[in-house]
């Protein structure tokens, strides 16, 4: 006897309009960042050497016929200044600028976020600071620039400064880090405030001993996204902070200027009436920046993911 | 409102024919909580409308009632949790003869005494060691080498050490509702309360676990009260020896498990028991 099946009816499924119009964009947003990649890979990643991640800098200068998109620029001689040789101290700049700024916007930022959330009761205060907070994410970075030279720099005296740096950058990580520390102290169960505060735990023990620890992945998350924010910015420290070249490479104390990597390639690629001569050496500088910034991204996806792992049960 | 002053003077009127002398042994010896009308307001919403109950120490007392009735809020105001959801209350909590709202009483120094099991299993998200070890490390009542036992004996109290012994620094996740249930109540018990509140501690529970669990019930009452909010009444009929019974914020009637159960005074009382609503 033949083996009756029962057949279940096949579903076509059909691809709707809606779905079209709609997976467009995220298809877009993939090839947009793949391009961005692609092209600074395929034009930087032959620069990278060892010799490149950890030598300095030396220029040599270059004279001789423009071209190039500056073919009607008149001047028979013009100078290059050609970068040659490695960029540590620009990578030494911008990680001594972001753990400055971090240092300075963690503990204000984290502070401040348990105070929103723990202690201060919705009302009009706390809808006030927090239109403060996001107009303060809201500043364009120029502005912030604008700011630090003429506070930081000028007013306090810190002159064009490591020190002033660290300030506007962990100004402008503030909101980023307080927002994400709010969002992980919300996403904690009432429940367990509630089991320290009926064990007899004062308010302090119970943010101490419970909220904090239990809100740490996703307040690193937060602080790791800040890094990332401010470690690629330029228009914040144009002013205040960095400088494209100084003798002593590193800065020796908190009021000398930095060589950064964000500002060495905006230097780069616009200063010089020989644009695009020394292309690879840009893309080169702006592989590392993206990295540096990208490693910083994946770090805080892996917390995140791991301590999502862990909150299995609540 | 007729009925409800009837109550209060009935309760009265029983109360001076035991006589002042007896009264006050009672009081003294076998009362541990007691509300004398006790109002409670969530802003212009009227909870618990004059509460007058006394609870009996070494004894499970449960409190039932439909959806809404204000029982978790009542047990929540005996060790001030109400005071965490902003709640406005007049009248008076007597803990051991004291009031508790006393102005400067000591929340911390109340809740240590309080012991308090929540509806959801809410143990924190760390070994079920420092679980259990939590209250006694706030309140530094052991030293190390003391914690160990402080520990073991809470999860002996729970009925869990058995299951846990070997894994006592795996995450408390990794149990089961019922013993992440069990494990909250070891947490309670290191801090060696007098009283313990429950608020619905199975309703999220399976039957086996919950059975375990009022097993476990029937065994602290010989050290300590306990205080169980419950909306099964079956459960309230195996683990209590008193029950109150509450409906729209009003203690309706309050008396030992059975003649809630048996002989009801009130009507609604018995409606509610037999199941004509809920």
């Amino acid at each position: 006897m033949m083996e009756s099946k029962t057949e279940l009816p096949t579903v076509r499924k059909r691809v709707g309009l809606g779905e079209i119009i709609f997976s467009i964009p995220t298809l877009l947003i993939l090839a947009a960042f793949f391009l961005i990649l692609g092209v600074i890979v395929y034009y930087g990643a032959p620069v990278i050497s060892w010799n490149f991640l950890t030598g300095t800098p030396g220029f040599t200068m270059l004279y001789g016929e423009p071209f190039g998109p500056n073919f009607l620029y008149s001047e028979p001689f013009n100078l290059q200044i050609l970068p040659y040789g490695g960029i540590l101290p620009m990578i030494f700049g911008t990680l001594a600028l972001v753990s400055g700024a971090i240092g300075i916007a963690v503990p204000l930022g984290v502070l401040s976020a348990v105070y929103l959330n723990e202690y201060l009761k919705e009302g009009l205060f706390k809808s006030f600071i927090n239109q403060v907070i996001g107009n303060l994410a809201g500043v364009p970075s120029i502005v912030f620039g604008i700011f630090a030279f003429t506070f930081f720099s000028k007013q306090l005296d810190f002159g064009v400064s490591l020190l002033s740096g660290w300030f506007v950058l962990g100004f402008m990580a503030l909101p980023i880090i307080i927002k994400s520390t709010e969002e992980a102290l919300k996403a904690i169960p009432r429940g367990f405030r509630e089991a320290s505060l009926a064990l007899g735990a004062t308010k302090w023990e119970t943010i101490t001993s419970v909220v904090l620890p239990v809100a740490t992945p996703g307040i690193s998350t937060g602080i790791i996204l800040g890094i990332g924010r401010i470690a690629g910015e330029t228009a914040a420290i144009l002013f205040a902070a960095s400088i494209f070249y100084q003798s002593s490479l590193y800065p020796t104390n908190v009021f000398q200027p930095v060589m950064a990597l964000t500002y060495h390639l905006y230097y780069e690629a616009t200063s010089s009436p020989f644009a695009g001569i020394n292309r690879p050496y840009e893309f080169g500088t702006a592989l590392v920046l993206l990295g540096i910034v990208l490693l910083f991204s994946i770090i805080a996806i892996y917390i995140r993911t791991k301590s999502q792992k862990k909150r299995k049960g609540w | 409102m007729v009925t409800v002053l009837n109550k209060f003077m009935m309760s009265n009127n029983r109360e001076n024919k035991i006589g002042k002398e007896k009264e006050k042994k009672r009081t003294s010896r076998d009362v541990k909580i007691e509300t004398k009308n006790l109002n409670l307001w969530f802003s212009k919403n009227h909870v618990l409308k004059n509460i007058n109950l006394k609870i009996s120490d070494k004894k499970v007392t449960a409190i039932i009632g439909p959806s809404g009735c204000g029982k978790t809020t009542l047990i929540r105001s005996f060790n001030r949790m109400v005071d965490l959801d902003g709640a406005r209350v007049e009248g008076e909590v007597l803990l051991d003869g004291e009031n508790i709202y006393n102005y400067g009483t000591n929340v911390v120094a109340l809740r240590e005494k309080i012991g308090m099991v929540f509806q959801k299993p809410n143990p924190f998200p760390m070994s079920i060691y420092d679980n259990v070890a939590y209250g006694p490390r706030i309140h530094r009542v052991s030293d190390d080498t003391n914690l160990d036992k402080v520990v073991e004996e809470s999860l002996r109290h729970a009925a869990l050490w058995g299951e846990v012994e070997d894994r006592l620094n795996a995450n408390a996740y990794e149990l089961s509702g019922g013993q992440q249930q069990r494990l909250c109540i070891a947490r309670a018990l290191a801090i060696n309360p007098d009283v313990l509140l429950m608020d619905e501690p199975c309703s999220a529970l399976d039957p086996i676990a919950t059975a375990k669990i009022e097993d476990l019930i029937w065994e602290l009452k010989e050290k300590i009260a306990v205080i169980i909010v419950t909306h099964n009444m079956q459960q309230a009929a195996r683990v209590s020896q008193f029950t109150a019974f509450m409906y729209l914020g009003e203690l309706i009637e309050y008396d030992k498990t059975k003649k809630i159960f048996e002989t009801p005074k009130e009507e609604r009382t018995k409606d509610y028991v037999t199941g004509k609503f809920g």
